[in-house]
């Protein structure tokens, strides 16, 4: 999976903030549908693109969706 | 007089023995007066569990109740009964949208299919004696309360409280009780698994959300399947017993 498509995939999981507002360098955190549900999403999405599992706090060491897309290339 | 809640002279089986809820509940048995039966996977674990247990006589049957097998050669070894405390349990979160059947049956299986079907087998073999009294450890999550991803997990824990009113009532005329406990968030190892996706930090808000201010400790729950596998209980069936330090209150 491309950094590009990681976006489109994060993207998808949300339902009320409108795909174009997701760049590479959108922070995440500051989006106002993050929270608990799409946190496990993306763990979720994560596991089963990449069968990776990531944890809470990767989710908060990171800021952009990019930074996110690195963290997991080195799991 | 006689103390109503002694457990001297009762075997107690306890699975999931080997920590948290499971390892609490037999230590609080055995300090009570009772053999305990400990049931678990890991050996190594259950023999320390052992060596904390007051008095003598108690009894390791180490093995995976997944396995039908293993599940009937510990109950060919199982003494007769006065109690048991289903405490078996795993955990796991996964959201609605990404639900793995696998990861669910797995979960189904150890919470649920296979203390039914040793509770089952356990009746079968008439290893269950008259007037004993059954727990199954439940949760707040399921019947009571939730939150987003523990969907799989409040299911088998609600499941546990369905069952048991059946349970109950089928084994009433042998004047056996069957009850269910329903703990908030216990400090135990099964909670640092789930630290993993937590963090810290967020266990900590958490905490604060308990009106007692603190998680709930093995004993929390240990000594209320004291008082329900003793005679004091003597009339008690079918009840979900709720104890989260207050959570749900608000």
């Amino acid at each position: 999976m491309t950094l590009d498509e990681f976006v489109t995939a994060f993207a998808e999981e949300f339902d009320e903030t409108p795909a174009e507002q997701f760049k590479a360098d959108t922070v995440y955190k500051e989006l106002d549908e993050w929270g608990s549900l799409t946190a496990l999403s993306i763990v979720a999405l994560t596991m089963e693109n990449f069968g990776k599992k990531i944890t809470g706090a990767d989710l908060r060491a990171c800021n952009t969706i990019e930074d996110l897309f690195n963290l997991i290339q080195t799991k | 007089m006689e103390n109503p809640f002694s457990l001297e002279g009762k075997f107690i089986l306890v699975t999931g023995a080997s920590s948290g809820i499971g390892r609490g509940t037999a230590i609080a048995c055995a300090q009570m007066g009772a053999k305990v039966v400990l049931s678990g996977r890991n050996e190594t674990r259950l023999q320390e569990t052992l060596a904390s247990l007051a008095g003598e006589g108690h009894l390791v049957l180490c093995g995976d109740l997944n396995s039908e097998e293993t599940r009937k050669e510990i109950v060919d070894k199982m003494p007769p009964l006065n109690g048991v405390v289903y405490c078996a349990g795993i955990s796991q979160i996964q959201t609605a949208k990404f639900m793995d059947q696998l990861s669910l049956e797995g979960i189904f299986q150890t919470n649920v299919f296979s203390p039914l079907m040793l509770n089952s087998l356990l009746l079968k073999k008439k290893k269950i004696q008259k007037n004993a009294s059954i727990i199954f450890i439940s949760s707040i999550s399921g019947v009571y309360r939730s939150q987003v991803g523990e969907g799989g997990y409040g299911a088998t824990k609600a499941a546990l409280a369905g069952f048991a009113k059946s349970l109950a009532l089928e084994l009433s005329a042998q004047g056996i009780r069957v009850n269910t406990i329903h703990p908030g968030v216990v400090e135990t190892p099964l909670l640092e698994v789930s630290n993993g996706t937590l963090g810290e930090e967020e266990l900590e808000t958490l905490r604060q959300k308990y009106p007692l201010k603190r998680f709930g400790k093995p004993q929390d729950i240990a000594y209320c399947a004291v008082y329900l596998l003793s005679d004091a209980s003597g009339w008690m069936t079918g009840s979900n017993i709720l104890i989260d330090g207050g959570f749900t209150l608000k």
